[in-house]
């Protein structure tokens, strides 16, 4: 195997995982944020939310082809839409779920209802929604390894060739990397989510 | 078309009925020696981090290709859920209850089968239905090994860019997984309102 179309596979798949995540993340805190006040609206969405999240990512990525065909186009859509349950479910959760009495002081002490969205809400809600992006994160590496099938590259085109061809050395080439990259991300989201925990909560 | 269906199944639900044997076992165990929780879940986690394809296609070198890695694959997946909501669902129950239960002279066996288990079984059951859904997920991927099972109609679509063999294999597999989602969330919301005495 050579070294440098290992290493360009293993960037193609960062690349689509990247991407796919900050899309991701991008649209569902957006969405998230804008409904998380109209709760039978929030409710529809996360049961949709749940619905796609019961398909298995194979099939879902193959009915993308039939839809966008192949390509890079077709896995990032699959992807993004793949990511985003967890996040829009953990920001609904982490800005709802907030002990009443602090939300109570924050009027008390004349806030109006956005500064206390900004101020007191968010803050509190960041550690759960960095817990829902890193689920997402880790998600998304081995739904890219899968998503090589529609033909966006990675990881994954080394492993099915090894796979078809029975080559083992192919396989672990595949196989050994996407692993690393799947604990290397929930290490890195798990820091990052740690440190976006507020001053005041961290023991 | 049923034949694959049936296989489908059986792969995804014989590695979860063996993983629940071992998982709900080991749950129990590491409930009751709490020194070893955090490493055994600790290694389980990081096995529910790496992408199932990996694990898949890995075991191909070392048990062959065929319905082995699909069913190894299978019940590794399974085992952390299990492992762990069956240590949650255990550690988590109201003290009093327990010294309520001693304070009637149960045994430690008859309050872990009467009062800790039942007790347990809606986080329990809240694992398996995450299980089971998963697996088919994981039963359809690891039809590229040749395990078998609806999976195989989409690789075959995917193979020969074949729009109905993709649409069949796709669409079949969603609906059951959705419906094993449905399914065991009512069974969860069921089991949960006898134990709790009131609706999740």
């Amino acid at each position: 195997m050579d070294i440098s179309i290992l290493m360009l596979k293993i960037m193609e798949h960062v690349k689509l995982t990247f991407t796919a995540l900050i899309i991701s993340v991008a649209l569902g805190f957006s969405i998230g944020i804008l409904t998380w006040k109209y709760v039978k609206l929030s409710n529809l969405i996360i049961h949709f939310a749940n619905f796609i999240q019961a398909i298995p990512s194979l099939a879902f990525l193959t009915l993308m082809v039939p839809l966008f065909g192949l390509g890079d186009t077709p896995a990032t859509i699959a992807l993004i839409v793949r990511a985003l349950m967890p996040i829009i479910r953990n920001t609904y959760v982490g800005i709802r779920e907030i002990n009443p009495a602090i939300i109570e002081a924050a009027e008390g002490m004349g806030m109006t209802e956005m500064q206390i969205l900004i101020k007191v809400r968010l803050p509190l809600a960041l550690p759960v929604i960095m817990a829902g992006i890193r689920t997402a994160g880790v998600l998304l590496v081995g739904i890219a390894t899968i998503a090589s099938l529609i033909g966006a590259g990675g990881l994954g085109e080394i492993l099915f060739l090894g796979i078809t061809s029975m080559n083992t050395d192919f396989i672990l080439a595949g196989a050994i990397p996407v692993a690393f990259l799947a604990v290397i991300t929930e290490v890195v989201l798990g820091q990052i989510e740690k440190a976006f925990i507020p001053k005041g909560l961290k023991k | 078309m049923i034949f694959r269906l049936i296989e489908h199944l059986q792969l995804a639900f014989y590695s979860l009925i063996l993983a629940l044997a071992v998982g709900i076992l080991i749950g129990i165990f590491i409930s009751k020696y709490t020194k070893l929780a955090i490493p055994i879940i600790s290694v389980a986690g990081i096995l529910d981090t790496i992408p199932s394809l990996a694990i898949l296609s890995v075991l191909i070198p070392l048990v062959g290709i065929g319905k082995p890695p699909a069913i190894i694959t299978l019940f590794l997946y399974s085992l952390m859920p299990i492992i762990r909501n069956t240590y949650v669902g255990i550690r988590e129950i109201n003290p009093a209850i327990i010294e309520a239960a001693e304070g009637m002279g149960m045994t430690e066996m008859q309050i872990l089968i009467k009062v800790r288990l039942p007790l347990a079984l809606p986080v329990i059951m809240a694992g398996i239905r995450t299980t089971a859904t998963f697996n088919i997920g994981i039963t359809a991927l690891a039809a590229v090994v040749g395990a078998g099972g609806l999976g195989t109609f989409i690789w075959t679509g995917l193979m020969l860019m074949d729009y109905d063999l993709m649409l069949i294999g796709a669409l079949t597999t969603s609906i059951l997984a959705i419906v094993t989602d449905a399914g065991l969330g009512l069974i969860e919301r069921r089991i949960k309102k006898r134990v709790t005495g009131r609706g999740g």
